[in-house]
């Protein structure tokens, strides 16, 4: 009853979806008031109706209800409560009413919190996100119903034990907010489009909704690196799957969108490009979810693989950034701006930090798809993977640390050379400094120099940008939120760089063959083999090894573990990891080896966290920056003059 | 005119779908073989049935043969089996085995119970021949020609489907040549 | 074309079941003779393609094929060859599928030389667009219309408490 019950409503969304596209578009181009005011509401009960249709497939996973397919697919009666719940996007069907989900949500909230727009383009705003809408939707309904009915077997299969963890149930949701969410800025630049012209108050609408996307896949982003790191056991965090690159591509240019939003917004200028970086963050986004789906790359990440689908995605994707970059090729030269800055300026180094953003997203996107145009052109298969990516990301990030340090000092328009090369002779004696002292305590290595050097410019150079904003300021509050959250994310990617520099440069690992009581010294800690003992789980039986590391001050113990989950023949190991803020201790469990022997892994990895930490902390600038009164302020100010005028008007 | 470069974004989208469209069609984990055209590496298999005896390609000389890598843990190597068996009975093919990975006993009660249409069976516990041979599952099977050639690489079972569409074509036109 | 799929898929299924590709690291303690041997062979594996998992190098597999391989590999370290023998070894047998870092022949030109393309392109748009804007004029003129639209904005400011 429930699960038919999900499936007519999200048919009802579905049928919301079109009205939200059809009337509000039609009104905004022939002035019908009346069908512009139709958007909100429908939006609202698109929003409604899906959330009706996820809560019913979550209360199929809870009541074990086996007669839904993708319930017996991918869970059982064993599983814990909250992996049941997280079952419902661990697949194919269910991941998609999720994204059809969020984008409704997304919609909704441009509806409650878009008083200062105008009506028309929020009316065009919420009908693009319709017209996506609508292509899930239908998707979903033709060809992956997440309520198809099977006979009823006793017992489900099981959620996949990879995918058994707090870590990876909360990850799609916080990706798919940020992949999701960038449909919103796509959507207001489309709706700028149509709309024929484009100003800055419309920089100014975008702004928030691209920084909340922009946040939440940062997030979604570290969860997923950080999941790989403790869980598979191999103390890798990005691997450049061609799925990991199709959450990064949009993520990097998110970024440049961002700050391209930035310069509209305040001069008025790059307004072409921004709408560009727009329909690009989505497309990659859609891109994104093509890949994973259709079976043209391998991926341990990928869904069950069709073509046909791929056929269907690939065609909605066509089309939508067909129109997109169609209606772009048309009304592009009427929103170009001709803003004068000089070389040295603002304007100059945003453009350059935005250059080197999408030529990374190019490479990526090329080494991801290279593949498949190497067969395509008929000669044969080839990889292209980590050495690949590794290499140039180390190399194009290089320029893009020093414009970053220096970006955020300069003025708008013109700035003095001689009054910043004062300021960046210092920051370079720092850095080189910083650099110079990694490498005296860890020991010898170019990219250590460089990598810590660059970071430490970023920080100082951030900390420049603070002191000369704090000069002149009476007041701590007179500073508005979007620069302590730019301060904040620049702050992020230091920390981030000098996490990946110190750690891929000074890790070190070892597979020793160890017995109960023996020791293994790596890196300054003594690894002892305690014992082994047999250990059972709900849903898994297994071998947990106790392992003590001690450095002589310090001691910790560790719990290293092979499980076998019922469902599956797949072992899978749990690491015991010692995490700290300067290395994290990490002991993975192997096979036994006989003769009383068990071979283990170990590590020691100076640093790692800061990975993590780079990234929360360039999330947290996000948040910051949303919350700038000065997005509120122009709210609160388009109410007091509406108030104002009605009031007069009553009077008269 | 200057507005063309705003066309610029949508020309390489175009050219981006058609490529993923040709990807559509296309397996990505089929890995082609760089053998192909090559003479069948060399090796010196111990025959399952006959452990005193070895099995080399050069015994297989001057003729067309199937080299088959098989085991009895591979379902689609059972299915496979009783098809082999048509082949090498109707179509008078030679096909030779290697017995990849497997116990010696299961691969006896396989040829029991599936059939055997080998001329020899090498084994290959230790994955020796098999790795020269660039084999990364089974079922797999390479047609050979007299002069110890590979000219054809078959990922997957050999077929009624493959055999109809292709290999019979080819394995007449091997035997026809000189 | 419908059956190829079908049989390639089957095909998929087999391997990934059996030879399944697994989570679990695969630990093996060998011994090497020198740490540069060492280094070498964790290099390898990490370059080296495990050909039956769905996208994972040697080291991270626990494929029955990549046992072998990594086998195969460790061989070849202890008999003291080199990194370029190894590629030869494995592409001779797999083909460049088998490689994470994809050769440098007149096929993957662009690949190699792209971003380098990329860039340059990148930098002589910006240049291009930065010298534009030098000599962008004066703000724009308004017309009368908007003119009056921004006086009428602006005393609506005024009069608001």
């Amino acid at each position: 009853m429930i699960p038919e019950i999900g499936h007519f409503a999200l048919i009802l969304a579905l049928g919301m979806a079109f009205i939200q596209t059809v009337f509000p578009l039609a009104g905004a181009q022939f002035g019908y008031q009346g069908w512009i005011h139709v958007a909100k509401p429908a939006a609202r009960l698109q929003a409604f109706f899906l959330t009706l249709s996820f809560a019913a497939l979550v209360w199929a996973f809870l009541a074990d209800d086996f007669s839904v397919r993708y319930v017996a697919s991918n869970s059982n009666t064993k599983l814990p409560t909250l992996y049941k719940v997280s079952a419902v996007w661990g697949a194919h069907e269910g991941s998609l009413l999720l994204w059809a989900l969020i984008l409704a949500i997304w919609g909704m909230m441009v509806s409650f919190f878009s008083r200062s727009i105008p009506q028309v383009m929020t009316a065009r705003v919420l009908g693009i996100l319709g017209i996506v809408s609508i292509g899930f939707l239908l998707f979903m309904l033709l060809t992956s119903n997440p309520f198809d009915r099977i006979p009823a077997p006793l017992e489900g299969r099981d959620l996949n034990p990879l995918l058994q963890d707090f870590g990876l149930a909360v990850h799609p949701p916080m990706l798919y907010m940020g992949y999701v969410g960038l449909a919103v800025p796509f959507a207001f630049a489309i709706a700028a489009m149509l709309g024929g012209h484009l100003d800055a108050a419309w920089a100014r609408w975008s702004r928030p909704w691209t920084n909340a996307a922009w946040m939440f896949l940062t997030l979604g982003i570290a969860l997923g690196s950080w999941w790989a790191y403790y869980e598979l056991g191999w103390g890798g965090w990005w691997f450049w799957d061609p799925v990991e690159n199709a959450s990064f591509m949009p993520w990097l240019v998110a970024t440049a969108l961002m700050h391209s939003l930035a310069v509209t917004e305040k001069r008025g200028a790059f307004k072409a490009w921004t709408v560009l970086l727009a329909i690009f963050a989505f497309s990659l986004s859609l891109l994104g979810t093509f890949l994973v789906r259709s079976g043209v790359l391998t991926s341990v990440h990928a869904f069950a693989s069709d073509p046909e689908r791929g056929v269907f995605i690939l065609g909605f994707l066509a089309f939508v950034i067909g129109s997109s970059l169609t209606l772009f090729a048309i009304r592009g030269n009427q929103i170009r701006s001709f803003v004068h800055f000089s070389l040295l300026s603002r304007e100059s180094g945003l453009l350059l930090n935005n250059i080197l953003l999408v030529v990374i997203t190019l490479v990526v996107l090329m080494g991801t798809i290279y593949p498949i145009l190497h067969n395509a052109m008929g000669w044969g298969n080839l990889s292209v993977g980590k050495p690949y990516f590794d290499f140039f990301f180390a190399v194009l990030s290089v320029p893009l640390l020093l414009a970053l340090g220096v970006a955020a000092l300069l003025r708008w328009k013109k700035d003095d050379a001689a009054a910043l090369v004062k300021k960046l002779v210092p920051a370079l004696i720092v850095s080189l400094l910083a650099g110079v002292l990694v490498m005296l305590w860890f020991g010898f290595s170019l990219g250590a120099i460089l990598g810590v050097g660059l970071a430490v410019w970023v920080i100082w150079l951030s900390g420049v940008a603070v002191r000369d904003q704090l000069r002149g300021k009476r007041r701590l509050s007179s500073i508005p939120r979007g620069f302590w959250g730019m301060i904040l994310g620049h702050l992020g990617v230091a920390v981030f760089t000098i996490g990946v520099t110190l750690t891929s440069i000074y890790s070190v690992e070892k597979d020793v063959g160890l017995g109960a009581g023996e020791s293994y010294e790596l890196s300054g800690y003594t690894f002892t083999f305690n014992e082994i003992r047999e250990i059972e789980g709900p849903n898994y039986s297994g071998t947990r090894g106790i392992v003590t590391a001690s450095d002589g001050d310090y001691s910790v113990m560790l719990y290293p573990e092979k499980r076998t989950y019922f469902s599956s023949s797949m072992p899978m190991t749990e690491a015991g990891i010692d995490a700290g803020l300067t290395r994290d201790l990490f002991v993975a469990l192997g096979e036994p080896l006989g003769n009383g022997k068990w071979a283990v892994r170990l590590y020691h990895k100076p640093f790692i966290r800061w990975i993590w930490l780079g990234t929360i902390i360039m999330g947290i600038g996000g948040i910051v920056a949303v919350t700038d009164k000065r997005y509120l302020r122009m709210a609160r100010r388009k109410k007091a003059t509406a108030a104002s005028v009605s009031s007069r008007g009553a009077t008269a | 005119m200057k507005s063309l470069r705003f066309a610029i974004p949508l020309i390489i989208f175009i050219g981006l779908m058609l490529l993923m469209l040709k990807g559509l069609w296309q397996d990505p984990k089929l890995v082609d073989s760089p053998l192909i055209g090559k003479p069948v590496p060399d090796f010196s298999l111990p025959e399952l049935l006959d452990p005193s005896k070895s099995v080399e390609p050069e015994q297989f000389l001057g003729q067309v043969w199937l080299l088959n890598v098989w085991g009895s843990w591979c379902p689609e190597c059972w299915r496979e089996h009783g098809y082999l068996e048509e082949l090498s009975t109707r179509h008078g093919l030679t096909i030779v085995g290697i017995n990849w990975r497997d116990e010696t006993a299961d691969a006896v009660d396989m040829l029991r119970r599936a059939g055997n249409p080998y001329t020899a069976i090498g084994v290959d516990p230790e994955t020796t021949a098999v790795l020269d041979l660039g084999v990364y599952g089974a079922p797999e099977s390479y047609l050979i020609d007299k002069q110890g050639i590979i000219r054809f690489k078959q990922v997957g079972a050999v077929t009624p489907q493959l055999w109809n569409s292709e290999l019979e074509v080819l394995v007449k036109r091997l035997r026809s040549e000189g | 074309m419908k059956d190829k799929i079908r049989l390639c898929k089957r095909l998929l299924l087999l391997l990934v079941l059996l030879v399944g590709s697994s989570a679990m690291a695969a630990i093996e303690t060998y011994e090497f003779d020198t740490p540069e041997q060492e280094a070498l062979f964790k290099k390898m594996i990490v370059e080296l393609r495990c050909l039956v998992c769905q996208n994972q190098n040697l080291a991270d597999s626990n494929a029955e094929l990549a046992v072998d391989l990594r086998e195969k590999t460790y061989e070849m370290v202890k008999a003291g060859k080199s990194e370029a023998d190894i590629i030869e070894y494995m592409v001779a047998r797999y083909g460049d599928f088998v490689l994470y870092r994809p050769p440098v022949k007149s096929s993957t030109l662009f690949l190699w030389l792209g971003p380098l393309l990329f860039l340059a392109i990148a930098i002589i748009v910006a240049i291009r667009f930065i010298g534009s804007r030098q000599n962008a004029g004066a703000d724009p003129e308004l017309t009368d219309e908007q003119l009056q639209m921004a006086r009428d904005l602006l005393n609506k400011e005024k009069k608001s408490p």
